[in-house]
């Protein structure tokens, strides 16, 4: 007969709809509605799996999310095996394969279990106390052993072929669990019109009154006014059923872990497994319940021991009878109901052993009335049973109870794991032993279990006047004593799932543990991820009683997130692959390029043509640069635009030259210090106009840069009129270095004299018919120029060079070119302890103040020995040596520096390095030794300038008149297209007039007034008139956003500011627009996007930046169900699949228009 | 995630902030005035209390300002913040 202990009827299965499954290899059925746990008690298994340390057989002792014991493996096929599963939270499906965990061969017949005969010789500290000596055996012994022995369960060896999403959600109250006082706080919120999520971790809401048909409220049977209950919240709550509140953080943010697929027998294509929630709420009621304690006697762990309110679960929810004949241990009343209840259902109860000595009350006398032997005054001294418990002892002697399941209850724990995690105050109750929340709890988590009550308290948690409910057939219970503490005994089991027994405790008592803390860290009892859930409070009662202090003493550990098990796959979300973090590409694509990551972004390191390596590929660029013309992809380089009347002041503080006397289209190197006088960065200062400079900085600090001039700007010199703005973005930049340079631009430039342009200058002008900002300036020790161009327009003016002959280069041939110049790489020849002097840039420094100057003076800092940049010429020229290895005085041993820069220089046929040298300087012509791996390589120190000392090679030829010519035809853009779905569509707009200005109050109205859309004055909102709009994103920054054909936007704005200082910076091409249109817009971006998008928090007009996923937006509602969201470009595809990512979840008709 | 309430925006997650150290760490308006090891301390030396703390913060993803702000480092509890010369309570 298959499910022998199912009962006749009853339980909340559905028994039309047999579910097969198998556990360990056998298979069983079950009905749709089981859990593993319960479909395994109706097939009378109860070994189910060996116990972490000492191998013992183990059963299932819970119904719920509590279970220590019960932990198996569920195999779904490769990758898809998640091992330590609570067979008591898994939902049945058809073909659910479940396996038992640490046992060899077989769950039977466990080799492992040997350890279970040793201990007594691995109790509390053994690891500790034997593996010590002799220290030889640490690696080679001791280790492997234990890492053999340690772990539960096994990881699976495949990627997860599983998707998992994120989401950010917002409410006024928040209640976790959806039991009788969670259901109440629902309803109590939901009547006052507030946002309301409960969560409840089971698959259905009702939490311990789906266990109790007998009892009814308002005349409905508790299940059934649970199904009441729910449809009445349906509208207005948002309900998430499998979901669990694993964690509360700081702002009263709640972690919740949604399971969407796992009870599914087919596995749907577009769900995530999972969702990870981070709400955050006005306020969280804890609904949570309480968790009841097994009893603690010796042999307690044996399979068919389960905890007494488990059984009536079983039986009521399940319609499983847990055992056929079974004792009763307990301390309080509730489980005397497990006894009536079963004994109704048709089982034999052998007897009921109470440890209070009087015991009345109206459960006892119907348990008596039904015949049922009680025995006050008595505990279980021990059972036997090998892999099922077949008696109990009595602990007078007076005999053993045959039996196949003991039922226990020590009482309950009401459920403070969140509220702990909340910092909040936990008050210890010492009628009932236990701690319980100073405020937000309800119900059994409040020590509060009379259900009447739990409900009306319910109400008034979620803000309403409190209701009462009339509630009929609920015995009156007697609950509240604190646990009894239980004596030493090597199978008194505190804590299951770490296998520590009472004694353990007595031990870390005995060798001086007093704090709980300790105690918990020493024997392990509560930690992992049962995080004492069932044995917290046992093991504190226990220790109370061996250190002779009172309980609330002792006090409770700390409880930790997650409050079960969260996977790896929900913590990651999107965030994995291609989508970990975001790819920033640059404007210009080249075939076969090899890239490499600079910073955020990716670079290319070189151009191999056909089969060629990239060593030999980076020597042909360099011979090109050297020899003809080459060019360089710049545009990941950081640009700044400085305007205002200050700005030249400003930018003298900030670098170490000065920049007040700089000539307007004039450029000058610079190099940024912090306040400790050290090198931060470095980059290009241009003077385009009296009170406006174009700055860049390098590719990988473009952002700590601006931070640290906002930095010193807003706070350390708000004086000073200037404004900063990003153009990063707005300009690609082709650098074209070699003799040849101006030769190749000359016949596309037609309004810049390329040949009088003398090194260091800057001209606005066109190439053919594009705007145009050019830098004459080198980062190779060639006559070169840096063109800015459009983004958009980069990848033509690339390709026609390249048709024209210019060799393409990459970061490994600019390198190498570079650093025979002896051109520095902030952070690879500097590491944030090297001064302007240290790298030979002493030149750069001006008179007068600057951030870091006074540094510069500290005696440290002009200590004669500091480490310098010096050059190194290894003495056998085909060697390179190896950057970061040490330098030392010939056969000294002490180390003088290191070599920061190394490569095998084409033009001088030799390796070469730059390095930085104790007393460096004054070495030059000595020769040091470096360490390498095969041996120490004599090297001689050089200059570091190894090329055209004088520079004269930057300038550049005169240029000949040449017939202009034009550029190839632009390559159009194509925009990603999305996939259809009706609820929400992403479109990339097109590029349209985008002016960020930078104003105070009487500009910003004359910007207004001209440009035709007065700029708001209200943070955060945006004012659209006719085909513009204004957008507030600072308290003194405004984004215009025109048509394309709006004409000179900037020049007007400029002309309106009237004289007042202003920035007005173009930055149409820095971003593109995501439009999102449709129902789900809001929801789509909530998957990434931590702001509250309700139409009351975020209404309609309402613009700002934000973060959305891993990169910084504009975020615009422009509609209630239109948005707008501008992307720096290249971060563009990064937002577009992020937000198809989350498009996947919509269950939507798809639409099929083209 | 903190929620953080800006001068000008109003509360809004943590993410879109920056932490900037400690408030009032003036720099010397003539550092070249000052002596190394006044130097040295307005270089190094910050508070480090339990309880309140006024603390700098950016709202970086955001309106872009820097704001004082008044925290607890115990509960992590924000008691006000202000924009930059308005006096902290």
């Amino acid at each position: 007969m298959t499910q022998p202990f199912r009962t006749a009827a009853g339980g909340r299965v559905d028994r039309g709809r047999p579910v097969r499954f198998s556990f360990d290899g056998q298979p069983y059925e079950g009905y749709a509605g089981d859990t593993l746990a319960s479909a395994l008690l109706a097939n009378d298994v109860h070994l189910v799996g060996r116990s972490f340390k000492y191998h013992r057989p183990r059963g299932i002792l819970s119904a719920g999310s509590e279970e220590p014991n019960a932990l198996v493996a569920i195999d779904r096929g490769p990758g898809r095996i998640t091992p330590n599963l609570r067979a008591t939270a898994i939902e049945l499906y058809d073909g659910l394969t479940a396996r038992s965990q640490n046992r060899f061969p077989s769950l039977r017949f466990d080799l492992g279990a040997a350890a279970g005969l040793a201990a007594p010789l691995i109790s509390a500290g053994f690891y500790y106390k034997s593996f010590m000596w002799p220290p030889s055996f640490w690696r080679r012994v001791y280790e492997p052993l234990i890492r053999r022995a340690a772990g539960l369960g096994r990881a699976p060896e495949e990627a997860d072929p599983d998707r998992y999403s994120h989401r950010y959600g917002h409410c006024d109250v928040l209640i976790v669990g959806g039991g009788p006082a969670g259901l109440a706080a629902a309803l109590g919120a939901s009547a006052t019109g507030a946002r309301v999520i409960l969560c409840d971790e089971q698959a259905e809401p009702g939490g311990s009154l789906l266990d109790e048909p007998g009892v009814t409220i308002d005349g409905w049977p508790a299940p059934d006014w649970v199904r009441e209950a729910i449809a009445t919240l349906g509208g207005s709550v948002t309900l998430l059923p499998r979901t669990t509140a694993f964690g509360w953080y700081p702002g009263n943010t709640i972690g919740l872990l949604e399971r969407v697929t796992d009870h599914l027998a087919q596995l749907d294509g577009t769900l995530p497994r999972e969702r990870l929630w981070q709400v955050r709420a006005e306020r969280v009621v804890l609904a949570t319940g309480a968790i009841e304690r097994p009893l603690v006697f010796p042999g307690n762990d044996r399979p068919g021991i389960m905890l007494a309110g488990a059984a009536r679960t079983y039986l009521h929810r399940y319609g499983v009878k847990v055992g056929g004949r079974i004792v009763i241990a307990t301390d309080n009343d509730s489980a005397y109901r497990a006894a009536i209840d079963l004994h109704a259902a048709g089982t034999e109860i052998a007897g009921i052993v109470d440890s209070r000595t009087r015991v009345d009350g109206e459960a006892v006398q119907a348990a008596r009335a039904l015949g049922i032997a009680i025995r006050a005054g008595q505990t279980i001294a021990g059972t036997e049973g090998r892999s099922r418990v077949h008696s109990a002892k009595l602990s007078d002697g007076t005999g053993v109870i045959p039996c196949d399941t003991i039922l226990m209850s020590g009482g309950w724990t009401p459920s403070v794991h969140l509220f702990s995690q909340s910092r909040g105050q936990l008050v210890f109750d010492a009628g009932s032993g236990t701690c319980l929340p100073s405020e937000g709890a309800v119900g059994a988590c409040a020590g509060v279990f009379d259900l009447a009550a739990c409900l009306r308290d319910g109400t008034e948690a979620g803000g309403s006047e409190p209701r009462r409910f009339a509630v009929a057939g609920m015995p009156a219970l007697a609950h509240g004593r604190p646990p009894a503490a239980a004596k030493p005994h090597r199978s008194a089991f505190v804590d299951f799932q770490n296998d520590v027994t009472t004694k353990d405790l007595a031990i870390a008592a005995a060798e001086g543990f007093v704090s709980i803390e300790h105690t918990k860290r020493y024997t392990t009892a509560g930690m992992a991820t049962d995080q004492g859930k069932t044995s917290n409070l046992n093991a504190l009662a226990t220790m109370a009683a061996l250190t002779g202090q009172d309980m609330q003493a002792v006090g409770l550990t700390t409880f930790r997130p997650p409050y079960t098990p969260v996977t790896f796959g929900a913590f990651a979300g999107v965030a994995r692959g291609a989508l970990f973090a975001p790819v920033r590409l640059p404007p210009i694509a080249a075939a076969g390029v090899v890239l490499e990551d600079a910073g955020t972004w990716k670079r290319a390191r070189c151009y191999p043509v056909g089969n060629e390596t990239a060593e030999a590929a980076t020597v042909r660029e360099c011979l090109a640069v050297r020899n003809e013309a080459g060019m360089l992809d710049a545009s990941t380089l950081g640009k700044i635009e400085v305007a205002g009347p200050d700005a030249a002041a400003f930018l003298s503080l900030i670098y170490t030259g000065d920049f007040t006397g700089l000539v307007p289209g004039r450029c000058r190197y610079a190099v940024l210090t912090g306040e400790d006088g050290f090198i931060r960065d470095d980059g290009i200062v241009a003077r385009l106009t009296a009170d406006r400079f174009h700055v860049t900085t390098t590719t990988a600090d473009a952002a700590f840069v601006l931070h640290h001039m906002e930095d010193y700007l807003q706070t350390e010199f708000p004086g000073l009129r200037v404004w900063l703005t990003s153009i990063t973005e707005q300009w690609a930049v082709i650098a074209v270095q070699g003799p040849r340079s101006a030769e190749v631009l000359a016949p596309f430039i037609p309004d810049i004299d390329l040949g009088p342009m003398p090194h260091m200058s800057v001209r606005d002008g066109h190439i053919r018919d594009i705007p145009l900002r050019l830098f004459r300036v080198s980062f190779t020790g060639e006559a070169g120029f840096e063109l800015n161009v459009p983004p958009d327009q980069a990848q033509r003016v690339w390709d026609t060079f390249l048709q024209r002959g210019v060799t393409p280069y990459g970061t490994d041939a600019m390198h190498v070119l570079r650093a025979e110049k002896g051109y520095i790489v902030v952070g690879q020849d500097t590491d944030g302890t090297v001064t302007p002097d240290d790298a030979g840039l002493a030149w750069t420094i001006a008179a007068g103040d600057f951030v870091g100057r006074r540094s510069l003076s500290l005696p440290d800092m002009k200590r004669p020995n500091r480490k310098q940049l010096v050059g190194l010429l290894p003495s056998d020229p085909a060697v390179v040596l190896e950057e970061g290895a040490q330098v030392a005085g010939d056969g000294a041993v002490a180390s003088l520096g290191h070599v920061t820069s190394s490569y095998f220089s084409p033009a001088l046929g030799r390796g070469f390095a730059l390095a930085s040298i104790a007393g460096g300087r004054a070495r030059i012509g000595a020769t040091l030794s470096v360490r390498m791996p095969r041996g120490d390589i004599a090297v001689t120190v050089v200059d570091p300038v190894f090329i055209d000392k004088p520079g004269q090679r930057l300038k550049a030829r005169p240029v000949q008149p040449v017939a202009a010519e034009p550029l190839l035809p632009p390559r159009p853009w194509r925009a990603p297209t999305c996939r259809p779905a009706a609820s929400v569509r992403l479109t990339v707009l097109a590029p349209t007039t985008r002016l960020a200005i930078r104003a105070g109050g009487p500009a910003a109205t004359g910007i207004g007034l001209a440009s035709g859309v007065l700029l708001p004055t209200v943070p955060n909102r945006s004012v659209i008139a006719r085909d513009r709009a204004a957008l507030w994103l600072g308290p003194d920054e405004w984004l215009i956003v025109a048509p394309d054909d709006a004409g000179d936007l900037r020049a007007e704005a400029l002309k309106a500011a009237a004289g007042h200082p202003v920035s007005v910076v173009d930055v149409s091409h820095a971003t593109r627009t995501i439009e999102l249109a449709g129902s789900a817009a809001a929801w789509c971006l909530n998957a990434f996007c931590a702001l509250d998008l309700d139409l009351a928090a975020f209404p309609v007009g309402m613009c700002t930046r934000t973060l959305l996923g891993k990169v910084p937006v504009v975020l615009w509602r422009v509609a209630g169900d239109l948005f707008h969201l501008d992307v720096a470009r290249s971060y563009v595809s990064y937002v577009w699949d992020c937000l198809e990512q989350a498009r996947l979840e919509l269950a939507d008709p798809v639409v099929t228009d083209t | 995630m903190l929620r953080i309430p800006c001068p000008w925006c109003g509360p809004r997650p943590e993410n879109e902030f920056r932490y900037g150290g400690q408030a009032g760490v003036i720099r010397p308006a003539d550092p070249a005035a000052v002596s190394d090891a006044a130097w040295g301390a307005y270089l190094h030396l910050r508070d480090n209390p339990k309880g309140r703390h006024v603390e700098r913060w950016r709202h970086l993803h955001g309106c872009g300002r820097f704001f004082t702000c008044v925290r607890d480092t115990v509960t992590d509890r924000i008691a006000s913040t202000h924009k930059p010369g308005e006096a902290v309570a």
